[in-house]
């Protein structure tokens, strides 16, 4: 298959209206104390450090990052299971950052999320028929005698059998446990659905039957998704746009093919070329820049940008200039911001990765 | 040629459980020469583990009933009494585990239980055991080797964890490593550092690596063989090649097009297998993967296919005919090269 590389960069349509999700400046820092009597507070996992993003209406956007780049702590934050620590959340024109009681309950049916473990995400007790039905007894939109059959319907909808109403989760696999997830999430019509690593504990076949149904309920229901994973395969499948982060940071938000074609931060570009190539020829072409290190702590973070200590790009160029600390200045003083590129990317680097001949597997 | 450093010969291993005979492994035969990597990849509860845990005898044997053979370096080693299989295992074959997180002993320092690893093979001092524990360290590129070996195993990040338990595995020269999914806890560029690792010390210490896995990805990109397995039994068997581009069952296929790329540029739908694994202790009659298999026909559901050579060493276990497997490779269920 050859590649064109000129479409990739014109292919990206930016995306009109106005955003149905809109996070400014939202940090979540989680207090670190000392002592049993006086909680002395010593410090914070910076785990949200200051992150914008939007999702428009009908899109998906993808959120990749690698363990403890706080994607899920994100992520719980817009569904407003943790309180922001600082900056506002909007959803559908509206601030929500501060609701509280009957008024968050409401927004809850526009927002629902889908959990990573279909293992732990169910309640072994209650059958499968009660756990799909709670939304609708909770919120009390449906009478009690009608809960059944739509409870029954939304089965269907999601490729269960309905006449296992009355089973219970063990009953059932783990690809099946996450349709049991996804047909509670849609149960209240919503808006937008979190997915936190719906299919990671999959098995690839299994895995491919989700990320389809997950599709195909996106076309019918005109869905939003905010789809979060460590797979960069997968979230390029599944989404519009995807924002990498790292360390509590939003590094770069392109389309997928863009991104691919074109990372402009050498996070992404590290990020892209560790992902193993299932094609014998391109994974031989490819060069894999190794990243030294392991992520840093949060508690701690790097000064500047805290990408710095292990970026490829800024230490070659410091290399080249003769710099003896190894890196450039600018990246270990000032913050990055994330700034326009390609026609919807944008990128938080002060030496931003050139244009790719080639996408980074032929290079 | 060569002779091979491990071979399986009709290889079976089944529970007995109160629900009825589990049939974890159901006919493995393959062989592994010196220097070489398999792949070997497969779904949960594909056999695959089970297969390479009898190997190192880790599986329990009065809990399970094994029949075969299992000759590595022209001995059985499934007729090996325990004490001996023991000095085999650790020197002679390694093997790195999944999950680095409960492989290593909490309780004790890290530097010690490489060092217990040396003690109970060779006959060093303990003095000369720590050295070569930090050495061994040193060489997975840990950084401060000499402080990090007095650390227990909670005061290391995932991936330091999975280097630990490679130099734990490479630290009496193995001829064999056995990775089984080495790096699936992990995230990507800890990975990629992790591969890379295995990639430098099996040229470095000249050892035959089997890197159990249920990542296309990995194997692609490291493996020379690759062996497919399904309910228990080697669907197909190829270098490469023959299964990224040339793959000659209905599973591979599958497999193949479950797996989201990075490198397309459409959003094209994936094509997933319908249906789920069989429980293994009711397996299929006939092919195993005749109930999920687009191309069943009659006879799928009477007869076994046998693993049958196509060319080179290139093996696949379906009853459809040649020509009509490659009607359908045309048709684009493959990798387009």
């Amino acid at each position: 298959m050859s590649v064109d590389v000129a479409e990739g960069v014109a292919a990206a349509p930016a995306p009109r209206g106005e955003p149905l999700l809109r996070v400014q400046g939202l940090k979540k820092y989680f207090p670190i104390t000392k002592g049993i009597l006086f909680q002395k507070h010593v410090g914070d996992v910076h785990a949200v450090d200051g992150v914008d993003l939007e999702v428009y209406p009908g899109e998906t956007l993808g959120l990749v990052g690698e363990t403890g780049c706080g994607k899920s702590t994100l992520a719980r934050v817009v569904m407003r299971l943790y309180d922001a620590t600082e900056g506002t959340i909007t959803f559908d024109g509206r601030d929500i950052t501060g609701l509280k009681g009957e008024d968050l309950r409401e927004l809850r049916r526009d927002m629902q999320m889908v959990f990573q473990d279909p293992y732990a995400s169910l309640n072994p007790r209650k059958t499968v028929g009660t756990i799909i039905g709670a939304p609708f007894k909770l919120h009390g939109v449906v009478p009690k005698n009608k809960i059944k059959p739509e409870v029954q319907q939304l089965m269907e909808l999601v490729g269960l059998n309905p006449e296992h109403y009355n089973r219970y989760p063990h009953e059932f696999s783990g690809g099946q446990r996450q349709r049991i997830g996804v047909a509670r999430s849609l149960a209240l019509r919503p808006k937008l659905i979190v997915a936190d690593e719906p299919v990671s504990a999959l098995d690839v076949s299994i895995q491919a039957q989700i990320l389809n149904l997950l599709e195909d309920l996106q076309n019918e229901l005109n869905l939003t998704y905010l789809f979060i994973a460590h797979d960069l395969s997968v979230v390029k499948h599944v989404s519009d746009r995807v924002a990498v982060m790292y360390l509590g940071k939003i590094a770069e938000v392109a389309t997928g093919d863009t991104l691919y074609r074109n990372p402009r931060h050498p996070y992404t570009g590290a990020l892209l070329s560790a992902v193993p190539i299932a094609d014998p020829d391109r994974a031989k072409a490819k060069q894999s820049v190794i990243l030294q290190g392991d992520v840093p702590s949060p508690i701690d973070p790097p000064s500047g940008c805290r990408f710095h200590p292990r970026c490829p790009r800024t230490q070659a160029l410091a290399k080249a200039e003769g710099i003896s600390e190894g890196v450039m200045p600018i990246c270990r003083e000032e913050i990055p911001e994330l700034t326009r590129q390609h026609e919807g990317q944008v990128a938080a680097c002060h030496f931003p990765l050139e244009d790719a001949v080639g996408p980074p597997s032929t290079q | 040629m060569a002779e091979p450093l491990l071979e399986l010969k009709d290889l079976r291993v089944s529970f007995p459980t109160e629900d009825g005979l589990v049939q974890a492994v159901n006919v493995v035969s393959l062989s592994i020469m010196p220097g070489e990597t398999l792949g070997v990849v497969g779904e949960s509860g594909s056999g695959k583990s089970v297969t390479f845990l009898t190997v190192m005898g880790l599986i329990n044997r009065k809990s399970a009933i094994v029949e075969g053979e299992v000759i590595f370096q022209g001995e059985d080693l499934l007729k090996l009494p325990v004490d001996e299989l023991k000095k085999i295992r650790g020197s002679k074959i390694g093997m790195v585990f999944q999950d680095p997180m409960t492989s290593l002993h909490p309780f004790y320092k890290v530097g010690y239980q490489l060092a217990e690893t040396i003690l109970a093979h060779e006959d060093v001092s303990k003095k000369e055991a720590n050295e070569r524990a930090v050495e061994m360290l040193r060489t997975v590129g840990i950084p401060r080797p000499d402080q990090r070996a007095k650390q227990y195993p909670h005061e290391f990040s995932g991936g330091m964890r999975q280097r630990a338990m490679i130099a734990m595995g490479l630290s009496l020269n193995p001829d064999l490593l056995i990775a089984d999914e080495p790096t699936t806890a992990l995230d990507v560029t800890v990975q990629a550092q992790i591969l890379a690792l295995i990639d430098r010390l099996k040229e470095e210490f000249n050892a035959a690596v089997v890197m159990i896995t249920h990542d296309l990805g990995v194997v692609a990109e490291h493996a020379d063989d690759i062996q497919v397995m399904y309910a228990g039994r080697v669907v197909e068997f190829g270098d490469v090649d023959d299964i990224y581009y040339e793959p000659m069952h209905p599973y591979t296929w599958g497999l193949l097009g479950s797996i989201p790329r990075l490198t397309d540029s459409l959003k094209e739908r994936l094509r997933p297998i319908t249906g789920l694994p069989p429980s293994m202790i009711n397996v299929p009659k006939g092919c195993s993967f005749n109930p999920r298999c687009p191309y069943q026909f009659d006879r799928c559901l009477t007869e076994e296919p046998e693993l049958i050579p196509l060319d080179g060493h290139h093996a696949a276990a379906c009853h459809l005919s040649l020509a009509d497997r490659r009607k359908v490779l045309s048709e684009g269920v493959a990798i387009q090269r």
